[in-house]
């Protein structure tokens, strides 16, 4: 931008007009891409989940009513995707959140190599989840994977992992734990960093041994740090998706293994012709479970910041 | 850094023997992936299991690009992944700008509506979306992998944070000896903003390399696919041999293996101040 040299009256409010809308150069780009696939696509899933018998090339629809909600809503796909993701993130977050407070305990020792141990543990972190994903899928082999011949080691009968629906979940389950730990140790890691050494001088002064001071030091003045990354995991683990296509190639044997997310790929590209009022009609649904569970994220946040 | 255990040599004795440990089983599918890939079609159906593979032969690499375009894959998430990143910085910086430092009005309520809509999941929006890149005639061309993902509220969130923290009077020294704000923030704000930039150029970038849901939804011909997705399509359509499935994942992965390698810095402290996108 040029800065164009005034000498007349009608040159300077020009540009006083200039300067005063400067601000929309650097405003637009930004807000053009965040308009068409962020601002708009909202509106219009609420909108289109209200219209009935919409038609997904023509854009028609029979009118407004709740049709795509009671359909969603009765829809036993949608409470098996629901049931699943629940119960996911409730296997899922609790053993994640331990093995974490634990290894970012350690990882915040003084200790040699920490560089290659932080390498080692957050490396799911940044790689490709249907790449990885493969690795395991071939982990999990009945006959011939790593798993079950750690488990015959133990005297423990070969379970298949992949092709029945009882061991489909576990298999989810297990990979799920380890692609979240990276994430969770760092955020649990960055809470000890901030917690005052004085406690834990004061605590040797009195003798305590090391664990009882993990639990009654590093896990209390933990705890915030520890709720927030529950939070942000449960949110996180609500959206699993991606996970199914290399394990299972899809949602599972008996397709038993339908999350919500799943539901909503079914629904507008897997069925033929899309049903997109359904599609939206569950997206919305998982929003206003993601939203709860963000304004309690948002609460602790503010709260941490205090 | 405070020593719990100092006092303990069994301690420390413990804790190394805890995180190796972690650290192996955290490592295990990495390394079984990468020896997956050189071994023969008799080994990696062995059991009990072949640890190390009998020939380091790159035999299965050469089959896996041969059976499936992998090379075109690589050259077309190189392509999303430049393109989309260089945008979406361009437009972060300026966005970033634009809140943190210049006057307008609705500045702070729009910035509350945009935190506002970070937290709606990709998931939901990918619905309607979808839907515009076909009515835009750019469904099933590169253009749609790289135009969605040309501006980003989280990033512009990050960097926000750091612009506050340069202080004003710096901006307002500088207006008065004459610097425009363009020049302003290229010559000064975005050299200190450096350390800042890195970390969420990297973010981005990966985030780009492993989408999933986005290409396979947008691209249907082969010539378009990106790594992830085209070595889905590898596995479901042809039913490919596990250790091709390995070398194929395999040239995935290594890049932001050794990405993370050299900038696991920046990576760990981006992600500990702003969470992972997602």
């Amino acid at each position: 931008m040029k800065q164009v040299p005034s000498k007349s009256v009608s040159r300077f409010s020009l540009e006083k007009l200039k300067n005063k809308s400067e601000w929309l150069i650097y405003l637009v780009p930004f807000a053009v891409g965040v308009i068409i696939f962020t601002l708009y696509p909202i509106i219009n899933v609420f909108l289109t989940s209200f219209k009935e018998n919409f038609n997904y090339m023509t854009k028609e629809f029979s009118g407004w009513g709740l049709g795509n909600y009671t359909y969603v809503l009765q829809d036993p796909y949608f409470h098996q995707a629901l049931k699943n993701t629940f119960f996911y993130v409730f296997i899922v977050i609790p053993i994640s959140t331990c093995l974490a407070v634990l290894i970012a305990t350690l990882l915040n020792q003084k200790i040699k190599f920490s560089g290659l141990f932080q390498t080692a543990y957050f490396l799911p972190m940044v790689t490709s989840t249907i790449a990885v994903g493969l690795a395991w899928r071939f982990m999990f082999n009945y006959k011939s994977g790593v798993f079950n011949y750690f488990l015959g080691l133990f005297g423990i009968d070969a379970i298949n992992w992949l092709q029945v629906t009882t061991g489909n979940f576990p298999a989810l389950c297990i990979y799920g734990i380890w692609a979240i730990l990276p994430f969770t140790i760092i955020l649990l890691l960055s809470g000890l960093q901030n917690i005052d050494p004085m406690y834990y001088t004061a605590a040797k002064v009195d003798g305590a041994g090391p664990i009882r001071i993990f639990f009654k030091i590093t896990v209390p003045l933990l705890m915030p740090t520890i709720f927030l990354v529950m939070i942000v995991n449960t949110i996180s683990c609500f959206k699993v998706f991606n996970e199914l296509f290399p394990l299972f190639s899809g949602p599972g044997v008996a397709n038993n293994l339908y999350t919500a997310v799943y539901y909503i790929y079914y629904q507008f590209r897997i069925q033929i012709p899309s049903r997109y009022g359904y599609a939206t009609a569950a997206a919305v649904i998982l929003f206003g479970i993601i939203f709860v569970f963000t304004m309690l994220q948002r609460i602790i946040e503010k709260k941490l910041k205090n | 850094m405070k020593n719990i255990f100092k006092h303990l040599t069994i301690g420390r004795v413990l804790t190394y023997f805890f995180l190796i440990i972690g650290a192996l089983i955290m490592v295990f599918p990495f390394y079984w992936m990468i020896t997956g890939a050189f071994k023969t079609s008799l080994e990696i159906q062995m059991f009990p299991p072949q640890w190390i593979p009998s020939s380091f032969s790159f035999d299965n690499f050469k089959e896996a690009l041969e059976k499936a375009p992998f090379a075109t894959y690589f050259i077309n998430s190189v392509i999303a992944m430049v393109s989309s990143v260089t945008l979406c910085t361009i437009t972060t910086i300026l966005g970033a700008f634009a809140f943190s430092k210049l006057n307008f009005p609705g500045r702070h309520i729009i910035f509350g509506l945009l935190l506002g809509l970070m937290m709606v999941p990709f998931e939901m929006i990918v619905i309607t979306n979808y839907r515009t890149i076909i009515d835009w005639g750019i469904y099933n061309t590169l253009l749609a992998l790289i135009i969605p993902f040309t501006s980003s509220i989280f990033y512009m969130y990050i960097l926000k944070g750091f612009f506050d923290s340069i202080p004003d009077s710096l901006y307002q020294a500088a207006r008065v000896d004459g610097c425009s704000n363009w020049k302003y923030l290229w010559r000064v704000m975005v050299p200190i903003a450096k350390p800042s930039l890195v970390t969420i150029i990297l973010l981005n970038a990966i985030a780009s390399w492993n989408s999933f849901l986005w290409p396979m939804l947008a691209v249907v011909d082969r010539e378009l696919r990106t790594l992830p997705f085209g070595l889905y399509a590898f596995v479901s359509e042809g039913g490919a041999k596990t250790e091709l499935m390995m070398a194929a994942s395999t040239i995935i992965v290594i890049p932001m293996i050794i990405l993370f390698i050299f900038a696991r810095k920046q990576i760990v402290n981006g992600v500990a101040r702003g969470g992972i996108k997602g």
